[in-house]
C-alpha cells in the first residue's frame, strides 16, 4: 500500500486529454478554451483542420523567416564562391570576358538559393516545433494513436496557470467531449 | 464519426456545376488510413517478390556493365567521332526529364489549389526521386575516367585550378544535384505526419521503431501543423522556379553550343514542356496497375486519371508547337547550316527516330481530346506507354542527329550503340523499380493525411464534417 502511495505522489499530471468526433465540434471547443484565456494548451487531429489556427487564436507561422535567411545565404554564397574561384584566387581569361559575371554565377547561386531556402524551410518547421523528440507524455495515453487516425483531441497542460482538474474537465464536457482522461507526464 | 451519410441535408448545387468526388464512395479518414496503410502491412505477395527479384537482377545487370565500363574505357560503348554524347546523355536527359512530373504534382498543382494532387503526389514524388538517382548514374560514368568525377564538383584539381563556372556544365551539376535534394526533403516532408500514422498503428517492436524514428515525434498538434503547412507551401513555392530552371539548365548544355540543332533560344521552355509531358506518362504506368492492384480506386478515381490525360494533352501540344516552330525558324532563319540539321533529322539517316518521336509526341496525346480515351484506364495505360518512347526518341534525336551530321562532311558518321549501352540503359529500370517496389511495400504510397483533408468529413464547415446543417459557426 505505502509504495502505491509512493508511485502516486510520484506521478505528475501533464494534462487533460479530451476526445472529439468531429473537426466541427473539436473547432467549437477550441474557440471555447481560446476564450476560456488558456494558454498552454493544444488540439491534435490527424490532417490540418483548416480554419483551426483561428479557432486556438494562433498567430501565422514564423517558418518563412528561416527560409529566407537560407535563401540569402545560398545566393550569396553561390556568388561569393564563384567569384572568389574563379576571378581571385585562380583568375584565368575565357574568351578573353572579364572574370567575374554575374550572369554566368547566377545560374548555380540560384540553385543555392533554393537549396539552402529548403533546408531553412524544413529545419526551421522542425525547430519551431521543438522535433524531433523521442518521447511525448501523450504517446503513452492509448486513445492518443486515434489522432494520427480519425480521432481529434483538445489537451489543456497541467502546467496552464488556469488549469484546475475539476474546473477544466467541466468545461471540456460543456464543449461536447464524451471521453476526458488525465494524462500523466 | 461523421452522421449517417443517408441522413444528410446537402444543398444541392446546378447539376452542371456538380463535381465527381475526389474520394469516391464517401469513404471516411479511418477507411483512407487503413486502405492506405494496409497495402505496406500486409503479408507481401507473390508478385511483389517475382518483380522485386526481376529489378534486383536487372540493377546487377547495370552496376556490372559500369564496372566493366570502367575497367575497360568507354570504346565499350558506341561513343565515337563524331558522336561523343550518345546513349549516356540520351538517358541522362530522359530520366531526368521523368522526375519532372513528380515535382509538378507537389509543387505547382499544390500552388494552384489543385486538390486532385494528394492522390497521386507521393507516389510521383518517389518516382522523382528515382529517376534522378538513374539519370545521375549517367554524366559520371560517361566522362571516362570516373576517378576523375570530382572535378565536376566546386574543389581545386591537384594544380590549384578551379572549375570554370561558366559552363553550363557546372550549372548542371549545381541544378541537377539540389534538384535531388530538395525532391528528398520535400518527399520526406510530406512523410512525415504519415510515418506518425504507421508508426500509431505498428503491432511489432521493429516497426514501431522503425517508424517511430522517421515519425520524429510527430503527434498532429495542430501548433505544428500551422509550421509544417507554412513550410509546406515555402517548399512547394521553392520547388516550382527550381523545376522549371533544372530541364532550362539541363537544355542550356545544348543550346549555349554553337551546334546547329542545339543552338536555339527554344529550348528551355521546350525541354521543361517535354519534361513534364514524360513525367506524366510515367506516373499514369506506374499507378494505373498500383490502383488496380492494392484496391485504391475510390481514391485514384477516374477523374485523376481523366485530368493526367488532359496534362498530357496539353504539354504534348506544346510539344508539337515547338517542333514545329524549330522547323519554322531553321527555314526563316536563313542559316544553311540550320536548315540542313532540320533536313537531316527528318529525313537524313535516323529518320525513323524522327516519326517515331512525331507520332508518338505529337500525335498519340490528341486522342486525349475525347473522354471515351481519357476514361479508358487500357488505352491510356498504352499510350502512356508510347509517350515515354516517343520522349525519349526526342532526346535520342536532339542528342544524335546534331551530332552526326555537322559542318564539314569529313567529319561526319554513323552512330549506333553496343549492347553494353542497351542493357546499361535497361539495368537503370532495375535500379529504379528496385528503389520503387521497396517504397510500395515499405512506405504509405499516397498521402494519407493529405487526402483525409480533402475529404467532405474533414471540412469543420461541411454537415459531414459534423456542422449544424444551416447553422452559422
Amino acid at each position: 500500500m505505502a509504495e502505491v502511495l509512493a508511485t502516486q505522489e510520484m506521478t505528475v499530471p501533464y494534462g487533460l486529454v479530451a476526445e472529439f468526433e468531429t473537426p466541427a465540434a473539436t473547432m467549437h471547443a477550441a474557440e471555447i478554451i481560446r476564450d476560456s484565456g488558456f494558454t498552454r494548451w493544444d488540439v491534435f487531429t490527424p490532417y490540418p483542420v483548416h480554419g483551426m489556427d483561428d479557432a486556438m487564436g494562433m498567430k501565422s507561422s514564423k517558418v518563412g523567416w528561416y527560409s529566407f535567411i537560407g535563401g540569402v545565404t545560398g545566393y550569396t554564397t553561390g556568388m561569393i564562391m564563384i567569384w572568389w574561384m574563379n576571378a581571385y584566387d585562380y583568375p584565368i581569361v575565357i574568351g578573353g570576358k572579364p572574370m567575374f559575371s554575374p550572369m554566368s554565377a547566377f545560374p548555380p547561386s540560384y540553385e543555392l538559393t533554393i537549396l539552402f531556402g529548403s533546408f531553412g524551410a524544413l529545419l526551421g518547421m522542425l525547430f519551431m516545433n521543438r522535433l524531433p523528440r523521442l518521447h511525448h507524455p501523450l504517446l503513452k495515453h492509448g486513445r492518443f494513436k486515434q489522432a494520427t487516425h480519425d480521432k481529434f483531441f483538445v489537451v489543456v497542460e497541467a502546467s496552464d496557470p488556469k488549469y484546475s482538474v475539476t474546473e477544466t474537465r467541466r468545461l471540456l464536457e460543456s464543449a461536447g467531449s464524451k471521453s476526458i482522461e488525465v494524462v500523466e507526464e | 464519426m461523421a452522421a449517417p451519410v443517408d441522413t444528410l441535408k446537402l444543398e444541392n448545387p446546378p447539376a452542371e456545376l456538380v463535381r465527381e468526388p475526389l474520394v469516391q464512395n464517401f469513404r471516411s479518414p479511418g477507411w483512407i488510413s487503413d486502405a492506405i496503410a494496409g497495402v505496406s502491412e500486409g503479408k507481401t505477395p507473390l508478385w511483389w517478390k517475382l518483380s522485386f527479384g526481376i529489378s534486383v537482377t536487372m540493377m546487377t545487370v547495370c552496376f556490372s556493365l559500369i564496372t566493366y565500363l570502367v575497367s575497360t574505357g568507354v570504346g565499350v560503348w558506341g561513343l565515337g567521332h563524331p558522336v561523343m554524347w550518345g546513349w549516356a546523355i540520351v538517358n541522362f536527359v530522359w530520366w531526368i526529364g521523368i522526375g519532372h512530373a513528380g515535382t509538378l504534382i507537389s509543387a505547382i498543382l499544390f500552388l494552384l489549389r489543385q486538390r486532385w494532387r494528394t492522390a497521386v503526389n507521393r507516389a510521383a514524388e518517389a518516382m522523382t526521386i528515382f529517376a534522378v538517382m538513374c539519370a545521375g548514374i549517367y554524366p559520371l560514368i560517361h566522362v571516362g575516367r570516373v576517378w576523375f568525377g570530382w572535378w565536376l564538383f566546386p574543389l581545386p584539381n591537384s594544380q590549384g585550378i578551379w572549375p570554370q563556372f561558366r559552363s553550363p556544365l557546372m550549372w548542371d551539376v549545381f541544378a541537377v544535384s539540389t534538384y535531388f535534394t530538395v525532391s528528398l526533403l520535400f518527399w520526406y516532408m510530406g512523410l512525415i505526419p504519415d510515418l506518425a500514422v504507421m508508426r500509431d498503428r505498428a503491432k511489432s517492436k521493429i516497426r514501431k521503431i522503425g517508424y517511430g524514428l522517421f515519425a520524429l515525434g510527430w503527434t498532429g498538434s495542430n501548433r505544428h501543423w500551422s509550421n509544417y503547412e507554412k513550410a509546406y507551401l515555402i517548399l512547394a513555392g521553392l520547388s516550382t522556379p527550381l523545376v522549371l530552371s533544372v530541364h532550362s539548365i539541363v537544355s542550356l548544355d545544348f543550346s549555349v553550343s554553337q551546334l546547329p540543332g542545339w543552338h536555339t533560344t527554344i529550348f528551355p521552355p521546350y525541354f521543361v514542356a517535354g519534361a513534364v509531358f514524360s513525367g506524366f506518362g510515367l506516373v499514369l504506368t506506374l499507378l494505373i496497375p498500383i490502383r488496380k492492384v492494392y484496391h485504391l480506386e475510390d481514391i485514384i478515381t477516374l477523374r485523376h486519371i481523366d485530368l493526367m490525360c488532359k496534362v498530357i494533352l496539353a504539354t504534348g501540344s506544346i510539344v508539337g508547337y515547338a517542333y514545329g516552330m524549330e522547323v519554322f525558324i531553321a527555314w526563316y532563319g536563313g542559316n544553311p547550316y540550320e536548315r540542313f540539321a532540320f533536313m537531316n533529322r527528318a529525313f537524313g539517316p535516323y529518320w525513323w527516330g524522327y516519326w517515331i518521336m512525331i507520332s508518338c509526341n505529337v500525335l498519340v496525346p490528341q486522342f486525349f481530346w475525347f473522354k471515351g480515351f481519357r476514361r479508358n484506364v487500357f488505352i491510356v495505360w498504352f499510350l502512356s506507354i508510347l509517350v515515354n518512347i516517343g520522349m525519349w526518341f526526342e532526346r535520342f534525336e536532339i542528342v544524335v542527329t546534331s551530332l552526326n551530321r555537322e559542318f564539314l562532311p569529313s567529319n561526319w558518321g554513323y552512330y549506333a550503340p553496343t549492347w553494353v549501352d542497351l542493357l546499361t540503359f535497361m539495368g537503370t529500370y532495375g535500379l529504379f523499380f528496385t528503389f520503387f517496389l521497396l517504397f510500395l511495400r515499405f512506405l504509405p504510397i499516397i498521402a494519407i493525411a493529405e487526402v483525409k483533408a480533402i475529404t467532405p468529413q474533414a471540412d469543420p464547415h461541411h454537415p459531414m464534417g459534423g456542422a449544424k446543417t444551416g447553422g452559422h459557426h
